[in-house]
Order: C-alpha cells, then sequence, then structure tokens
C-alpha cells in the first residue's frame, strides 16, 4: 500500500510540474513584452528585461561642454558640468574609445598640454587647463553606468499620441461594434428558420453552411473589392461592415441553430397552439431563451474582427487615419521595427480590449467553442 | 468624436433596418395571407410555406453574395489574365506549378500542416489531461487559453521581441538568444534562417492554438464514462496506460475535430508570415503569397486568384467531410 501512496505523491509532483512548466512557456512571452512596455527605452535596449527590477548597466559616452562654456578660475581655465540623470552611477570612465573604462570614478586623467579631466561617481566631470581651449567641440568621455531600474508610462503616452494609436482605437472600435451586431441578427432569424420550422431544403440549406464555414477568406477579397467599387462603396465603413457580417454568419447560424434546436420543443408547441406569431415566438421565447449561444458568437465575432488584419487591410484604405490597430502595429514593426518600448506599448494597447473580454466572459467562450467544432463521428 | 456618432447611427439604423425587415415582412405576409375568415386554411399553409424564406432571406443573401459568389468568380478570373480582360485558359496555373515561389509556399505550407496541427493537438492534449487533475487548473486553463484572444499581429510582436538578436557578446535582450548565450551557444538571427525559421513561424501558431485544443479535449476528457477508467485502474493499467490505452483512443472523434480545425486555420495563416517575416528567407506561405499578386506592386488578379483556388482546393476535402458529419448527425 505504502508503495502505491509513494508513486501517487509522486505523480501528483510531476502533474503540478508539467503545469506549471506549460504556464510558464505560454505566459512569458506575453509577461515580457507587457513588462517591457513600462520600462524606460534606453533601460530596454541595455538589458533584458527579465532584469528589469535590477539596475541596468549602460556604456556610452557623452561630451564635455564645448569651449565656450569654459570659466577661468584663478589660471585654470574649467569647463564642468553633468549628463547623467539623477540615480545614474559612474562604475568606470575613459578618455578613448580603446580604454573605455580605464579609470575609476574620482581619478584623475592627465591629457595632453597638462590638461586634466576627472569624473565623479554621480558623472560630473571637470575638465581643466593651464591655457584657453580652443577646440569648439566638447571632448569625448566613455563611461559604464548603472542606473537603477525605472519604469514609467511615457511608453503609452507616446504611442497614444504620436503614433496615431488612439486614432486607430477610435477606427477599431467603430469596425467592431457593428460587425459584431449586426450579423448576429441576420443570424439569429435564420438559424430560427432553419432550427424549428419546417420548409423543403432545409436540411441542404444546413449542410451549405457547414461547408461554408471553411471556405477560406482569401478566395472573397478580390470579388468583393471589385463589387464595393461597383455599387460605389468603395473602401468604407460600410463596406467592411458587410465584408465581416458575410464572413461571420456561417459560425453564427451554425452556433445558434444547433444551440436553438436544443430548446424544449413543448414551449415551442405550446406557443404556436396558443396562437402566437412565429415573430412573437422567436421574440419572446427564442431570444431570451438563446442568450448563452448569443452571447458566445458575440465574443467570437467580436475577437475576430478586432484581432483581424487582413480584412481591414483590404476593406478599409491605408491611409494613416483609415487603419485600425493591427494595421498601425504592422507598419510600426516595419518601420520602428527595434524601437521595443513603441511596439511593445502598441502591442499592449491593440490586445488590452481582447484580453479584457476574454477573462470576464470565457465561460460563454468556451461554451461558443465546445459547441462550434462539428462533432466527428 | 464624429466618427463615434457615425458608428452608433450605423448601429442604429442597422438594427432597426434589421428589425424592421423581419417585423414589416412578417407584418405584410399576414395582411396579404390572413390566418383567419374563409381561406384560413389554405392562408396558413401558404404563410407557412412563404415565412421561413422571409427569416432566411437576408442570411441567404449574404452568404451567397459574400461567400459563394466569390468562389465561382475567383475560378473566372483564374482564367483570365491579370486584368481580368481576357481568356488565358490555364497558363496562370501553369505559370503557378513552375514558379519557385509557388513551390516554396506549397512545400512550407505541407510542413506547418504536418507540424502545427499535430503539434498544438499534442500539446493541448497534455495541457488538458494534465490541468484536469491539479487544484489550480482552472487558472492554468485560462492562462493557456489566453493566446486565444490575441491577435495573429499583436503575437506576432510577441515573439519577434522573443527571438530578438544582438550582435555576440552584447546583452541578449531577446529570450530566446539569451538563453542561447547563457548555455554557451552562438547568438542567431531566428527568423532569417532558411527553412528553420519555419518552425519558429510555427511556433507563433502552435502558442495560440494549443488552447483551443485544451478547451476541446479537457471537456472530451471529461466525457469518457467512469467505468472503462475504473475497470482499467482495477485491471492494474498504470497512469501512462491508462491515458493512451483507455482515454485517447475514446476520444478520437474529438481529437480529429481539433485537428481538421487546426488544419484549416493553418491553411489560411496569413498575419504571422505577413508581419514576421513576410516571405523572406524562404519562408513564404500560400496565403501570404496570393497577397502578394493581389496587392503588391502591379496586382495580378489572375494569378492571385489561381493561388487562392489553390487553397480553396485543399480546403475542399475538409469540407466534404464536415458535410458529410453534420448530415449524419442531423438523421
Amino acid at each position: 500500500m505504502e508503495n502505491i501512496a509513494g508513486t501517487k505523491a509522486r505523480l501528483t509532483w510531476a502533474v503540478n510540474l508539467a503545469a506549471l512548466l506549460l504556464v510558464i512557456i505560454w505566459t512569458v512571452p506575453t509577461l515580457g513584452l507587457l513588462v517591457s512596455s513600462f520600462r524606460d527605452k534606453d533601460q530596454i535596449a541595455a538589458t533584458g528585461w527579465w532584469r528589469a527590477a535590477f539596475p541596468s548597466t549602460q556604456s556610452d559616452f557623452f561630451r564635455a561642454g564645448p569651449a565656450a562654456d569654459q570659466k577661468q578660475e584663478g589660471d585654470l581655465w574649467v569647463i564642468a558640468g553633468n549628463a547623467f540623470e539623477p540615480g545614474q552611477m559612474v562604475s568606470a570612465w575613459g578618455t578613448t574609445s580603446k580604454a573605455p573604462d580605464a579609470l575609476k570614478p574620482g581619478e584623475v586623467a592627465d591629457l595632453k598640454d597638462g590638461q586634466q579631466l576627472t569624473v565623479a561617481a554621480d558623472g560630473s566631470y571637470r575638465l581643466t587647463s593651464p591655457t584657453q581651449f580652443e577646440d569648439g567641440r566638447g571632448m569625448r568621455i566613455f563611461f559604464t553606468s548603472t542606473q537603477p531600474p525605472k519604469f514609467t508610462t511615457d511608453n503609452y503616452v507616446k504611442v497614444i499620441g504620436a503614433e496615431g494609436l488612439g486614432r486607430a482605437f477610435l477606427n477599431t472600435m467603430t469596425v467592431t461594434i457593428p460587425a459584431t451586431v449586426i450579423p448576429i441578427l441576420i443570424a439569429a432569424f435564420a438559424a430560427y428558420a432553419l432550427a424549428w420550422m419546417d420548409f423543403p431544403g432545409r436540411a441542404l440549406i444546413v449542410a451549405g453552411i457547414v461547408g461554408l464555414l471553411v471556405v477560406p477568406l482569401q478566395l472573397a477579397l478580390i470579388p468583393l473589392l471589385k463589387f464595393h467599387n461597383d455599387i460605389g462603396l468603395g473602401k468604407s465603413y460600410l463596406g467592411i461592415w458587410l465584408a465581416h457580417t458575410g464572413f461571420g454568419l456561417p459560425l453564427a447560424i451554425y452556433l445558434l441553430r444547433s444551440y436553438m434546436t436544443g430548446l424544449p420543443r413543448e414551449v415551442i408547441e405550446s406557443a404556436r397552439v396558443d396562437g402566437a406569431t412565429e415573430f412573437h415566438i422567436f421574440r419572446k421565447i427564442i431570444l431570451p431563451l438563446s442568450f448563452p449561444a448569443l452571447a458566445s458568437f458575440a465574443i467570437f465575432q467580436f475577437l475576430w474582427v478586432w484581432n483581424d488584419l487582413l480584412v481591414a487591410t483590404v476593406f478599409l484604405g491605408n491611409r494613416p487615419d483609415q487603419l485600425v490597430m493591427t494595421g498601425v502595429l504592422r507598419e510600426l514593426l516595419g518601420s520602428k521595427g527595434g524601437d521595443w518600448e513603441i511596439l511593445a506599448a502598441s502591442a499592449f494597447i491593440s490586445i488590452a480590449v481582447p484580453l479584457i473580454v476574454f477573462f470576464s466572459m470565457q465561460k460563454y467562450l468556451v461554451r461558443g467553442l465546445l459547441a462550434g467544432s462539428v462533432k466527428g463521428g | 468624436m464624429e466618427q463615434i456618432l457615425f458608428g452608433l447611427t450605423t448601429i442604429i439604423v442597422g438594427v432597426f433596418g434589421c428589425a424592421a425587415w423581419f417585423w414589416g415582412s412578417n407584418f405584410l405576409l399576414d395582411a396579404a395571407l390572413p390566418p383567419r375568415g374563409p381561406n384560413a386554411g389554405r392562408n396558413i399553409t401558404r404563410a407557412s410555406m412563404i415565412r421561413p424564406w422571409l427569416f432566411l432571406g437576408p442570411a441567404l443573401v449574404a452568404l451567397g453574395l459574400y461567400l459563394v459568389y466569390p468562389v465561382f468568380e475567383s475560378l473566372w478570373r483564374s482564367l483570365h489574365d491579370a486584368t481580368g480582360a481576357s481568356w488565358v485558359g490555364l497558363a496562370n496555373y501553369r505559370w503557378l506549378f513552375s514558379d519557385p515561389k509557388f513551390q516554396e509556399s506549397i512545400l512550407n505550407n505541407l510542413v506547418w500542416l504536418l507540424v502545427v496541427p499535430s503539434l498544438s493537438t499534442f500539446f493541448g492534449l497534455i495541457a488538458a489531461q494534465v490541468t484536469d487533475r491539479i487544484r489550480w487548473g482552472n487558472v492554468a486553463k485560462s492562462l493557456i487559453f489566453m493566446p486565444m484572444a490575441i491577435s495573429f499581429v499583436g503575437a506576432g510582436v510577441i515573439w519577434k521581441f522573443v527571438y530578438d538578436f544582438r550582435a555576440e557578446g552584447r546583452d541578449q535582450i531577446g529570450l530566446l538568444n539569451a538563453i542561447v548565450q547563457s548555455l554557451g551557444g552562438e547568438p542567431q538571427t531566428w527568423l532569417s534562417i532558411p527553412f528553420w525559421n519555419n518552425f519558429f513561424l510555427m511556433a507563433v501558431l502552435i502558442w495560440i492554438q494549443t488552447g483551443f485544443a485544451m478547451v476541446i479535449l479537457s471537456a472530451a476528457l471529461r466525457g469518457i464514462p467512469e467505468e472503462t477508467v475504473e475497470a482499467a485502474i482495477l485491471d492494474g493499467a498504470n497512469p501512462w496506460q491508462l491515458f493512451f490505452r483507455i482515454k485517447v483512443p475514446q476520444i478520437w472523434g474529438t481529437i480529429a475535430v481539433v485537428w481538421t480545425t487546426i488544419t484549416i486555420t493553418v491553411l489560411k495563416v496569413f498575419d504571422i508570415v505577413f508581419v514576421m517575416t513576410n516571405g523572406q528567407w524562404g519562408s513564404q506561405v500560400l496565403a501570404n503569397f496570393m497577397y502578394d499578386w493581389m496587392f503588391r506592386g502591379t496586382p495580378d488578379y489572375g494569378r492571385g486568384s489561381a493561388i487562392a483556388i489553390v487553397i480553396m482546393a485543399l480546403v475542399t476535402p475538409i469540407m466534404v467531410w464536415n458535410i458529410r458529419n453534420a448530415r449524419r448527425e442531423m438523421q
């Protein structure tokens, strides 16, 4: 018995560990970008995000003030100043790029013509010379410094304003909400007809809708863009709403029909016997009872439209003021490929709403997924 | 502000328009064929023949226009030249099959088709089994499922950061290179290593799809009859045998569904490749290849449509399989 119990405990451990490992792999990439979106620009470039909570070291140089800054103190000419931010500490410094960390803070370097340079730990420097300085540009001072961890919301402020993400957020909203509401309405009526009305050709239509579930969107792009141009819609919000409605309908009808078929027959039959019209039954009985299915589809469609790039790229214009957030993000990836502070903050603004929807309505999403996958035999 | 008003107006107009159609058409039908009076019986029969089509009408129009018509239109365009002006027969397809970039795309797509559905399903199965047995299972499920809510473009940014490259010896800020460097390896520009970069792109889709597989498979695992599991335990099956010999065979149907659903997603994969490599360094796939021909430079609608038709042809077997299953279920 003891032996079995031992195996069991070990197995529980293994299972917990495996789960932990999976969770770590599945969350760490997102976490990395989230942490980075709050870090200072220079620190992102200097150290990995996993060291965000520790001081970072950075090697660079700054220039001493130009000759114009010099002051006379007794018989010495002095250029002094501090190019550091508060909290930044020098750990080593140097006067040439060959030996950028030859000297400790506080040490004095002897330069040519009797000039002397010293850099203190807080980054303040003092360059002295027995004769007047003549060079226009200040000399380069190399340093290795440590900076305390710095977190900021500047990145977010910057992308919402300067990179046009605020505008794009509105555009995305404008695309998403009607493109979620309209198909639900159309699909609900169709699903009711397919679930509870008897008419020839019904099975054929259901089969057709199951088939349309998998038709690649790519096929529709050119014919529909042409069609929109022909009827004068062009690239407009109306066009993209219609497109998303068309593309979302198969899933909507399929989901709602499966759900409505499962509603209790007696309720509907007795309403019919009482002389209620089909329209009345639909509005007073079917719609309220189908709320969970409507919610699942609404979440699907919302996530899908919000996250879509292809349909928006094709059916909306590509002027900066017309882009949705995925479009802006894509542009930024192209033009600011290395500016991770901008990319990280932008990415988080664009995924914030879907994540909120996801975590608050996961129950409906899961239910919809379970109903939506065509059951295999 | 203007835009918000515009959006709100459309929602209201759209919703009222739809409601007005359904309500109005029903009202007219009842007025034309009143279910009372001398012909009540005949009227009711006729009205109930027409009514379904009123309910279905808008949906059928939208489906026909936005999904059925494009299939035929694309087929027609794929047999015409770049602007659709003149008939070229199968020339576009002949060009397609001799084009090296197309061969690259279709090969890559095949690798994607082999790797992504199998690994997503595999990880999903493991995740389902593991999270069902621990106390914090629901939290773990939520977190593994989370990437599902993230757009492909957002996921592209997230993973590009993981793959970020700095010259050797410098502090790596990309997680993958940091790990490689700390283990003594040489940092790589992961996304530009021909052929292998495909796998780094696939990782993104696997990361997104595993949660989906997990949710569905977990429901299936919980639906397995207790008796079979208990009987196996009594017969002395160890946990591995229990899982692979008893549980997995009972959920083959669901595994197949998950597999095919992810396969469809893979065939349509576009955004990930589009934003991460744009098909450079040998990582082209069909959907992005099609986009190139349709919307970059001088558009060639003939060739673009031909590629779209190839994607459609690849999807068709799954479509037929789905329809057959659905029909069997309805009977």
